[in-house]
């Protein structure tokens, strides 16, 4: 199953996936690159190590989408050329995850607050069924700002859903200022004990960090992975304009020669 | 109504596909179904976005999952998760909203559903289905367990007049003949309405329709025959202008060719007064009362 094994393969599968990440936004001109780059190792371990055969994923944050393309180019699963179809007419690589054509894409996401409500119903699903598997959820830090992501955590800890892992991806930034300016929640790792649920902190750019915490897969599970938007490329790095901006061809090529 | 549903799903309990999921409501209706699926009659809760999501996963894993609540509660609150969730991935998730039009009367304006038909078949493969007696709703359930679209289910209170010999169940009936206008009618209001003209004489009476699925796509040809005769046709509804049955049957008459030398419609008004009261005092104030339509088609 685990397609590195050492840090080294990890960091040569990580340094591919980033330079390649920001050169399909380069090229399709397309922003998101900040928390595409905070999400993209979260993405990798899972992708690479952890979901396996039974397992689902649903990617709350929708507009990760692009780090979901990449991680599934690093797995042989969207091929090479097509990644230069992003964000452009015809392509089936959406700013946001689509309906139709990718198999591992369960649900379009992008308006926030669905992912982990669609989760904790394949969850159920799979539970009513008897049927195995583990479904892993990735949401943002500022998606916790909508009421049913709260819902969505109430029915999943209520209903025992001992089947599901969410993954918080958090960077502290959101649409408009930092998750402290804009709706300051405090600590969600702490939110989610007072709601009785499993919950592990981690450096969400740490593998080693990230499959530690995704290792226990007989509960209900919270992992708050502390995360950098931009993460790699120093001047995108904690920087809110990177939630919306494209790159100039400096910025690309200074990103480039940083990741490489 | 909830009474019919409710026995009509317990018969298909057995059905191991088969999930209901309710926004805790319920109370002295749904018990027996409660009893009959056991673990998969899931109480989700005052959450009807989760509700609704969560319905879309079960729909994704190939179960049927049936998701109840007050009709704006099912409908309104968590729209954008039928939008995204369901309709957009063509999932089979039944909504099922008790109390459409002004069904929980004097309970207020929030408990009304006046544009949740309009509202969810906009959206992509919905279709909705409004009983109008206790008598649809096995039809309408054993339909609801074949369909691969996501679909409404309307529910309300059935008033259907003693001794009335109901036709068999069809998306179009016709319940009484008459030389009078073309009188075209959606949901339970049809009792009343089927009650007062019943002892009319034919030669007066507008010949009165049922319709119960929503959006038509043709025209039943006797429906059309009493058309080219009347000359008039009403359609009445408990729900807004707007994006109702009347537009959709406006549309599909102009599609088809077929022009009525008059075209009118009886829909719900909101809250002229500003008062509230039962369902009949709403009906009454928009003119959705037998005597109030009888005055409108000059009888």
């Amino acid at each position: 199953m685990l397609a590195y094994e050492t840090l080294d393969q990890y960091e040569a599968l990580q340094k591919k996936a980033r330079t390649m990440l920001v050169k399909m936004h380069y090229e399709s001109n397309a922003g998101h690159v900040g928390g595409n780059l905070s999400a993209l190792d979260i993405l990798l371990c899972l992708h690479h190590a952890v979901i396996e055969k039974d397992d689902l994923f649903v990617l709350s944050k929708g507009h990760a989408a692009g780090a979901l393309y990449i991680t599934l180019w690093t797995m042989g699963k969207i091929p090479e050329p097509e990644l230069s179809t992003f964000h452009k007419d015809g392509t089936r690589l959406s700013g946001h995850p689509p309906v139709h054509g990718i198999p591992e894409v369960q649900f379009a996401t992008g308006s926030l607050g669905h992912g982990l409500s669609l989760a904790a119903g394949l969850a159920l699903g799979k539970k009513l069924k008897q049927e195995k598997g583990r479904i892993y959820c990735l949401t943002s830090d500022g998606e916790w700002n909508e009421g049913s992501c709260w819902e969505a955590l109430i029915f999943a800890k209520h209903h025992k859903l001992d089947n599901l892992t969410f993954i918080v991806d958090s960077n502290g930034l959101q649409g408009f200022g930092t998750t402290k300016e804009v709706a300051d929640l405090g600590s969600l790792a702490e939110k989610f004990k007072i709601f009785g649920i499993e919950t592990i902190e981690v450096n969400g750019h740490d593998p080693s960090s990230i499959l530690s915490a995704l290792q226990n897969k007989t509960t209900l599970k919270a992992i708050v992975a502390k995360t950098m938007k931009g993460k790699g490329a120093s001047f995108m790095e904690n920087k809110m304009e990177w939630h919306y901006l494209p790159m100039t061809k400096d910025q690309f090529l200074q990103a480039t020669k940083e990741l490489s | 109504m909830r009474k019919a549903f409710c026995e009509s799903l317990v018969n298909k309990s057995s059905n191991k596909d088969f999930v209901f999921l309710t926004g805790d409501l319920g109370f002295m209706a749904l018990e027996p179904l409660c009893t009959a699926m056991q673990d998969r009659f899931i109480n989700a809760g005052v959450s009807e976005q989760n509700m609704v999501s969560v319905a879309a996963g079960l729909a994704k894993s190939n179960l049927r999952p049936w998701a109840y609540s007050i009709a704006p509660f099912i409908y309104a609150r968590p729209f954008e998760q039928i939008r995204n969730d369901v309709c957009l991935h063509s999932l089979p998730v039944i909504l099922v909203g008790n109390g459409g039009g002004y069904g929980y009367g004097v309970m207020g304006a929030t408990h009304h559903a006046l544009e949740d038909y309009g509202a969810l078949l906009t959206l992509s493969g919905m279709r909705a289905f409004i009983p109008a007696f206790d008598e649809d709703i096995k039809p309408m359930v054993d339909t609801l367990f074949k369909t691969n679209n996501p679909c409404y289910l309307r529910l309300g209170v059935t008033e259907l007049p003693k001794c009335f010999q109901l036709p068999e169940y069809n998306s179009w009936r016709k319940l009484l003949d008459g030389d009078g206008p073309t009188l075209l009618v959606i949901g339970p209001l049809v009792g009343g309405i089927l009650q007062h003209l019943i002892n009319l004489d034919k030669s007066i009476r507008p010949n009165l329709w049922l319709l119960s699925e929503l959006a038509p796509t043709k025209f039943p040809d006797e429906f059309i025959c009493d058309l080219n005769r009347s000359g008039h046709l009403c359609v009445v509804e408990e729900h807004c202008s707007h994006g109702g049955a009347g537009q959709m049957i406006a549309y599909l008459l102009l599609k088809e060719g077929k022009q009525p030398t008059r075209f009118t419609t009886k829909t719900a008004l909101g809250y002229p007064s500003g008062k509230y009261g039962s369902q009949k005092y709403h009906r009454a104030e928009s003119g959705l009362d037998p005597i109030s339509i009888c005055k409108h088609l000059g009888i």
